[in-house]
């Protein structure tokens, strides 16, 4: 890509009223966070360059900035976005994904989750958020949530993760208060299963 | 009848109108201006933005007037307006070897190169109040020194030719630190602290506090037989690296204080016997704080060089917490906002607990009386 | 440049509540974590805010940094919107945010309070953000945040145990009336700011997402809805909230926390709610006071009145 096309993909494609909608995006993160398994509309109009889905990088825009370290992984990473991200909000992208504040990855192909930084028992809060992008929030493998924020019990079935996500989320549990927070997203769709959920098939626990 | 007390708004913009009416006083005299302020109480001027952390004479004049000379006050409002700017970037650390300096003094050395320099200083005036200043009178000029236009070698440089004061960064550009100094205004706090860290933390901390602490040391809470090593007071270049045009670009000129205190060190298992150093810089012209603060910073040091941390300016959390007036203020003062609610909880327990304390005594005097 | 125009160009053009969106960003990031991690205090690099540290600035950058145009604005201090601190964070609010402010309680999406929870139950969708002045629970039995750190680290709630145990040794009972200690989600004791512990039963399973913010300590901390909090106590010595004698003299609400107003200096007082909303709902419904100030209803004028619908 010649540097000229570079620089017209960086400009473009970013939010028109980068404080509303900031904190529009926020806000939805804020209610997903507080509400695990729940699903949040993106409120906002977003072209990141490929491979990078819109609900990344609304998340991007909204919440990382010189401060926060990104790790970009395969199917998330290109020439393009970084020159985006650099250019949108200034994150450096981090080599290491365990020095990462924030990561984006695809949930076909996204790392195990403890590749990523987990914080230390007395600062847990010094770990990577991980934004994984899936095919579709609902219709697939039913996880059953229970935790924080959840009244009882609540079902999901996001379609496209990793075939051991529940056995790495319960090493991620495991480890609580430190633990790496998930953040789903598909299209302009998102939910979050922070640290502190937990996760199980839902078949698992009706036989256990 | 009861009738809950209402109008919090047509009260605070009451008292906030005769906040300005008291603020401007006497209509038939002038109202100062900030020019006189920047002119006329220029240590004032130079307070508020040393720990304001922000070098800007003319908002500072502002913030004093605007608090009727309170200082913390000033140095509040004027800190509220630094938050709201950008960073654009962080200067080059400023050379005080190449300051042009008004004022220097050592008292470790009789003559040094460059001479003793006295500078406007209050040192060795007699505090015999000044009925002439009352008035307007005529001042002279003051005669003007010439300049021998060779810097000022420091005087902890010269101790470090002989290697009798321990190393700090010599100038040479490839021992400059590569870590970007902290900035405790844009990070959250942590202890233990790294000196960058502790010495912002002491050049905006609250001159009267370390006064009273560096004087504890000297009073043997934490002794670290100081020697004024220098103190010199004048303008330096501040420089900002512009990474586009590959130099360094200059920012203007700004007035500090830097002390360096020299101290004795007996050495320990790590470090041979050496002079060690405590280190002020302040925005502006005060000695008196940059002392205390270097004073302090050497306390500070205690457990870096393995000494006993006993006495309070060897506390870090203890010093660090507590050095920030316009914290302290807004804490203290918020004793004062409406703490009924609370009360009210503890007013309860405390009829409570009486109530069983007079029980209590009523069962034993009866007791008492039916054994006699 | 004068220090007139340097200030009148850059005052008159702050940011939409106030704080840069840099500063935004790094308070949203805290609140996320501590989202995660229901009852740890995150660290934040609280900034200097227009007002006095002690005087909400930690509840006052977590609503700048979660307030939207869309929002409803509420701010008490005291249970009452009318204590002369929620008079003025309310006013800033409405001046660098133009943000729609009420008093009811269920027509706001963030309340932010000082010093006590709304009686009324709140609702999935509110936000409620706490001025918090000192957030470590354990700060009054070990100063030192290093050590704290690791207590809560190790999960060594010993100490917080013994004292509440002196308490009851030395009292017969907890004599902790205020800023009672909890235990959020089974792992974190937390301050949960110094509201009576009359309101720390609304803390647990609540609708609501409840923020606390520290702007002089540098702490955010956070409780989802839905998440156990529980108040510490003994098997022996049950935690217990305060009653009241009598009920509300203007309203006649019973089960709600009560401010004592001295009425004369022979002795005369009575007890209102402390909640100003809730007691001027009840009243507007209908309810009466032994004595309430409201005209109609005579003949309802002692005791609990009857609402009249």
């Amino acid at each position: 890509m010649s540097e000229a096309l570079l620089s017209t993909v960086a400009v473009s494609g970013g939010f028109d009223d980068p404080v509303f909608q900031a904190q529009a995006v926020f806000r939805a993160l804020m209610d997903a966070m507080a509400r695990p398994g729940t699903v949040h509309d993106l409120p906002v109009s977003i072209a990141p360059p490929a491979p990078l889905g819109q609900g990344s990088g609304a998340v991007a825009l909204a919440i990382c900035d010189p401060d926060t370290p990104v790790w970009l992984g395969e199917g998330a990473d290109s020439e393009s976005v970084r020159a985006w991200l650099s250019f949108q909000c200034g994150a450096p992208v981090a080599r290491d994904a365990d020095r990462s504040a924030f990561a984006f990855a695809r949930g076909t192909n996204m790392p195990a989750m403890d590749a990523f930084a987990i914080g230390t028992q007395e600062y847990p809060d010094r770990s990577t958020t991980l934004v994984v992008e899936v095919e579709a929030l609902e219709g697939g493998v039913r996880l059953r949530l229970d935790g924080p924020g959840i009244d009882g019990q609540r079902v999901v079935g996001p379609v496209g993760l990793p075939e051991d996500f529940v056995a790495q989320r319960a090493a991620n549990r495991a480890l609580f208060p430190r633990g790496v927070d998930v953040v789903l997203v598909a299209g302009l769709r998102m939910m979050a299963l922070p640290r502190s959920t937990v996760v199980s098939h839902v078949n698992e626990t009706e036989a256990g | 009848m009861y009738v809950a007390v209402k109008g919090g708004e047509a009260a605070i913009a009451n008292a906030h109108k005769m906040l300005a009416d008291r603020r401007r006083g006497d209509r038939s005299l002038p109202s100062i201006t900030v020019e006189q302020l920047v002119e006329q109480l220029a240590l004032a001027v130079d307070r508020v933005m040393a720990e304001a952390s922000l070098y800007a004479p003319e908002l500072a004049a502002l913030a004093v007037k605007q608090a009727r000379g309170d200082m913390i006050e000033a140095i509040f409002l004027l800190r509220a307006y630094r938050t709201t700017l950008p960073r654009f970037g962080a200067s080059l650390p400023v050379e005080t070897g190449d300051m042009v300096a008004e004022r220097r003094v050592s008292a470790t050395y009789k003559d040094l190169p460059g001479g003793q320099v006295l500078g406007p200083t209050f040192d060795y005036t007699h505090r015999l109040l000044d009925p002439a200043l009352a008035g307007d009178e005529t001042v002279a000029p003051a005669p003007a020194r010439e300049s021998e236009g060779e810097p000022l070698t420091r005087v902890s440089d010269i101790l470090a030719q002989e290697d009798l004061i321990e190393r700090a960064y010599s100038g040479d550009p490839a021992e400059m630190p590569q870590e970007p100094s902290g900035d405790l205004t844009r990070e959250p706090m942590e202890f233990p602290m790294a000196r960058d860290l502790r010495l912002q933390a002491l050049a905006r901390g609250d001159e009267g506090f370390l006064l009273a602490l560096g004087y504890s040391t000297q009073r043997g809470y934490g002794r670290t037989h100081p020697f004024a090593g220098e103190i010199r007071i004048g303008e330096v270049e501040v420089e900002i690296d512009v990474p586009e045009l590959g130099f360094a670009v200059s920012l203007g000129r700004i007035r500090v204080t830097e002390c360096q205190m020299v101290n004795q060190f007996a050495g320990s298992a790590k470090l041979p016997p050496q002079f060690t150093r405590g280190y002020g810089l302040v925005f502006g012209q005060s000695e008196r704080k940059a002392m205390a603060m270097a004073l302090v910073d050497r306390s500070l040091r205690a457990g870096e060089l393995g000494e006993d941390r006993v006495a309070p300016a060897q506390d870090e959390e203890f010093v660090i917490s507590h050095a920030d007036n316009v914290q302290a203020t807004g804490f203290v003062e918020h004793l004062k906002l409406p703490h009924y609610v609370d009360f009210q909880a503890e007013l309860d327990l405390v009829r409570r607990m009486r109530a069983e304390f007079e029980a209590r005594q009523t069962r034993e005097s009866d007791t008492q009386e039916a054994a006699e | 440049m004068s220090a007139a125009t340097a200030l009148g160009e850059d005052l008159a053009t702050y940011n939409f509540a106030y704080l840069d969106e840099q500063t935004k960003r790094m308070i949203r990031r805290a609140i996320l974590k501590a989202i995660a991690i229901p009852g740890y205090q995150v660290p934040f690099a609280s900034r200097e805010m227009p007002m006095p540290y002690g005087w909400g600035t930690g509840g006052v950058q977590v609503t700048a940094s979660i307030l939207g145009p869309q929002d409803v604005l509420k701010v008490i201090d005291q249970g009452a919107d009318d204590t002369t601190n929620a008079v003025s964070i309310r006013a800033f609010f409405q001046k660098v945010a133009s943000v729609a402010v009420t008093t009811k309680t269920r027509e706001a999406t963030i309340i932010q309070t000082r010093h006590r929870i709304p009686e009324e139950k709140l609702q999935a969708g509110q936000v409620l953000v706490y001025q918090v002045p000192i957030p470590e629970p354990l700060r009054f039995l070990e100063p030192r945040e290093t050590e704290t750190r690791k207590m809560h680290a190790l999960e060594e709630y010993g100490l917080m145990h013994v004292k509440l145990y002196e308490d009851i040794a030395r009292h017969g009972h907890i004599a902790t009336t205020y800023a009672y200690p909890v235990l959020v989600s089974g792992r974190y004791v937390m301050d949960p700011s110094p509201t009576p512990k009359f309101d720390n039963p609304k803390m647990d399973m609540s609708e609501a997402l409840q923020l606390f913010g520290a702007g002089r300590e540098k702490r955010i901390y956070a409780i989802p809805p839905h998440t156990r909090v529980v108040s510490l106590d003994f098997e022996d010595h049950p935690f217990e909230i305060q009653t009241f004698d009598e009920p509300c003299a203007l309203c006649g609400a019973e089960g709600v926390y009560l401010d004592e107003v001295i009425l004369d200096d022979r002795g005369g007082r009575m007890f209102v709610c402390s909640d100003t909303d809730h007691c001027e709902d009840r009243r507007a419904a209908g309810h009466r006071g032994s004595m309430s100030p409201d005209e109609a209803y005579a003949g309802h004028g002692k005791g609990e009145g009857e609402a009249a619908r």
